[in-house]
């Protein structure tokens, strides 16, 4: 036992959010690298380049290993929604099937054309059929993020369904997939995937230049995953800020604890950091005027809704601000990082790729940005308690009442560090005893452009 | 046909198709293990890992896809069994985890096999059908209390010392190894491998029997624990018949070395008569006596949503099943590694 006291909804909730934490890591590379191999495949064939076909090629070689992990984590979510929330699956059976159902096919539809595209590397004279395959893989893969963060939106703001006495009656199968929560979060979770997956590959090319293996594959692996880092980020932020606009209206609770915003006003400061004492006051915060009325409506002289007129036992956490202060902070290093690299790369094209300071941040850029996806995916799940199904069902009544749910964490507590350990050690091993310039040789593939 | 038993239906046929892929490689899994201890890795390795390599992701989705599906059709399946399968559900969660994550890490990651991670492999392959196979056995009734207000309670004991409960985890193993090894024959044959061939032809043979003991026992031991559903089943004796007769010409035909393309069509056929015959006696409850297909059946436009969706699903993945086949099952030179990566 962990805690004195047996609560079912305590460990199944924390059981949960380990799953979820550690299957995202998964799930991100998983959502983001087939966009990148694409990328590098179609550069390469168009190009005539086999560096970028190398680039494609040893990409998946790597991406097998994140996947065959991120199948084995969802599989195991897919069925512990079932087994720890069965009085919420029970709901969600009635009004989300649809899109969980549809995200299973699209698993499928990536499974295959996965299996089929590793597989026929060598087997077609013209390239392009081999590209093609991945297209599929592409779509499934991303169709997959799309159709299980419908589930997730609908959680947050449940629509398509009319609820008598907190229970669902009339549902309307499509209705509930277009929640009001759906635009933002469905794109959100999408280019936030492909900014981190292509910050995670570059730091693999800044690290192996820093080894001081200056081959122009590097470089050109540099290049093509900073600039489209660079535009995924851009994209990120645009649909972050409307993320906040969508808070604003649809679950003012969140927004008003996040920023810690007691009073319903206009011109609401947005606070930066700081602490909060017991009596609710905010220390050492830095406001800057205006900025949360802007965020939240695009008019500095809107009204935002402050906690205090959202009853005690529906606030969410406090806490949530420093996550999303952290979350934005990681943000901020990111754009600093990819700007100063999109700088040089105009004014100085050489230093791009020698400068030290320059390679070390972009290393520094790839676990950052994934910290940026686990923080703000506890944001966002935390900033709706108390409720499992917005203004339906609470956290606590869809939790299953079986023993053995402690027993259950440590098994999955200690399942997951052995597959992270032995995930990233093959990883390692795989590339280290593989260096692309003796697979280059051995490929015979010639220094610098053509064959 | 009812909405109901068309939901039913359509979740029953991706069960016996996972069924029919996950026992080829659980099977596989363990039989590459079992070479390795015994020696003969050398001779079968080869067309298991030529097999397994393009399809062991698919196997995976055949699972999900039935839970998402019976979660969707029947959602009170996800309070009661979601409820009562804690324990074995998460069993068979770490170990379909262990399997999946060190396949890819054997067969990907490291370029001579490490023999503790095909031992994880090999292992798990053999425990996950006994996990799994205890849905099944739940489903007979018995092993869940109900109590007034809807509480759902598992009945560990009851399970651990039903002879019931037993004899359905003997069957699911010995038919994984037998439907796998019929299958490793019929590859191996394409493969020209007579070497391989020799071995697995051994150890389709071997299991072959043990499998129809342990269905007969299984048939037997419903009588006692739920009467109801063995005479159900006696009225669709004619199907576990023809299942019957299915085994006698796939045996045959592996034993005299011939056509063992269409031997394991009699394998499948096997199974499918005796699964289709097993679930249609079940009907119309999921779980006896607690549930049938007809409480909580979800509402109308759903199902009928659903049963759009996978509609229009099955026209994207047949054809892109068929292609999977086509370039890795059936294509001769592929087959006899004649192809490179």
């Amino acid at each position: 036992m962990l805690l004195s006291g047996y609560d079912p909804v305590m460990y199944s909730r924390i059981l949960t959010s380990f799953t979820l934490a550690f299957h995202i890591i998964y799930a991100t590379i998983g959502v983001g690298v087939p966009l990148m191999i694409a990328l590098a495949e179609w550069i390469g064939i168009r190009r005539n380049d086999p560096h970028y076909l190398l680039l494609a090629r040893r990409w998946a070689r790597g991406f097998v290993i994140t996947v065959a992990v991120g199948v084995v984590t969802g599989t195991a979510i897919g069925l512990q929604l079932s087994l720890l929330w069965p009085s919420f699956m029970r709901v969600a059976g009635q009004s989300i099937a649809l899109p969980l159902f549809m995200e299973t096919f699209a698993f499928f539809f990536e499974a295959i054309f996965l299996g089929i595209y590793l597989y026929t590397w060598d087997r077609f004279k013209n390239r392009m059929i081999h590209f093609w395959l991945l297209v599929p893989v592409v779509i499934g893969s991303s169709g997959s993020a799309f159709f299980i963060t419908i589930v997730n939106a609908f959680m947050n703001a449940p629509a398509g369904v009319t609820v008598v006495d907190g229970a669902i009656t009339d549902i309307s199968p499509f209705g509930a997939m277009l929640s009001p929560a759906m635009p933002t979060k469905v794109s959100h979770v999408l280019i936030t995937a492909y900014t981190t997956c292509a910050f995670a590959l570059a730091a693999i090319a800044a690290y192996s230049l820093l080894k001081g293996r200056n081959h122009v594959y590097h470089k050109k692996a540099l290049k093509l995953t900073m600039v489209s880092a660079f535009v995924f980020l851009i994209g990120s932020a645009v649909i972050g800020d409307l993320s906040g606009k969508y808070l604003a209206s649809y679950q003012p609770e969140k927004l008003a604890a996040m920023e810690w915003h007691f009073e319903t006003s206009t011109q609401a400061p947005l606070v930066l950091g700081g602490i909060l004492d017991e009596n609710n006051e905010i220390k050492y915060g830095l406001k800057i005027p205006f900025a949360l009325s802007i965020l939240a409506h695009g008019n500095p002289n809107s009204e935002v809704t402050g906690l205090n007129d959202i009853p005690d036992d529906e606030q969410p956490p406090l806490w949530i601000h420093y996550l999303f202060d952290i979350k934005m902070g990681f943000v901020a290093l990111m754009v600093l990082i990819s700007s100063a690299f999109m700088l040089v790369l105009w004014r100085k094209r050489q230093l791009a790729f020698t400068n030290k300071w320059l390679l070390w941040g972009i290393v520094l850029a790839a676990p950052v940005s994934m910290l940026t996806i686990e923080h703000g995916w506890i944001f966002a799940e935390v900033g709706r308690q108390p409720w499992i199904l917005h203004g339906i069902m609470k956290t606590s009544e869809g939790a299953t009442v079986s023993d053995h749910v402690d027993t259950m964490l440590i098994v999955f507590t200690a399942l997951y560090v052995v597959l992270g350990f032995t995930s990233v050690r093959v990883l390692i091993k795989m590339f280290k005893t593989n260096h692309v310039e003796d697979e280059m040789k051995a490929r015979g593939i010639e220094e610098g452009d053509g064959q | 046909m009812s909405y109901e038993v068309l939901g039913i239906t359509v979740l029953w046929i991706f069960l016996f198709g996972y069924l029919i892929v996950a026992s080829i490689d659980f099977g596989a899994g363990f039989f590459s293990y079992y070479s390795t201890i015994t020696g003969k890795r050398h001779l079968i390795h080869n067309i298991i890992e030529r097999y397994l390599s393009p399809v062991w992701e698919v196997t995976n989705v055949f699972l999900v896809f039935f839970f998402v599906g019976i979660v969707g059709f029947f959602p009170d399946t996800a309070y009661y069994y979601g409820t009562a399968l804690l324990v074995p559900g998460s069993v068979a969660i770490v170990l379909l985890a262990i399997r999946g994550a060190y396949y890819a890490f054997s067969a990907y990651g490291s370029k001579k096999n490490n023999r503790f991670y095909i031992m994880l492999y090999g292992a798990s392959g053999l425990l996950i059908p006994a996990a799994l196979s205890t849905v099944m056995t739940i489903s007979e009734g018995g092993y869940i209390a109900v109590s007034g207000d809807g509480k759902v309670s598992f009945l560990f004991g009851k399970l651990f010392t039903s002879s019931y409960s037993w004899t359905v985890v003997l069957l699911a193993i010995v038919s994984v190894l037998y439907i796998s090894a019929m299958f490793l024959s019929y590859y191996a044959n394409r493969a020209n491998d007579s070497n391989a061939f020799e071995v697995v032809r051994k150890y389709a043979l071997a299991w072959s029997g043990p499998t129809i003991l342990s269905s007969l026992l299984v048939f037997f031991a419903i009588r006692n624990h739920n009467p109801v559903h063995f005479e159900q089943m006696l009225s669709y004796a004619w199907m576990f018949i023809v299942s019957f007769a299915c085994f006698l010409v796939a045996v045959y035909l592996v034993w005299s070395r011939k056509k063992l393309g269409l031997s394991f069509i009699f394998v499948m056929l096997q199974f499918g008569f005796a699964f289709f015959g097993y679930g249609r006696a079940h009907l119309p409850y999921i779980l006896y006596p607690h549930l049938t297909i007809y409480d909580n059946f979800t509402s109308e436009p759903m199902a009928l949503a659903l049963i759009a969706v996978f509609i229009l699903g099955l026209l994207l993945l047949i054809p892109s099943l068929y292609l999977l086949m086509r370039l890795f099952l059936f294509d001769a030179k592929y087959v006899q590694g004649k192809r490179g990566k």
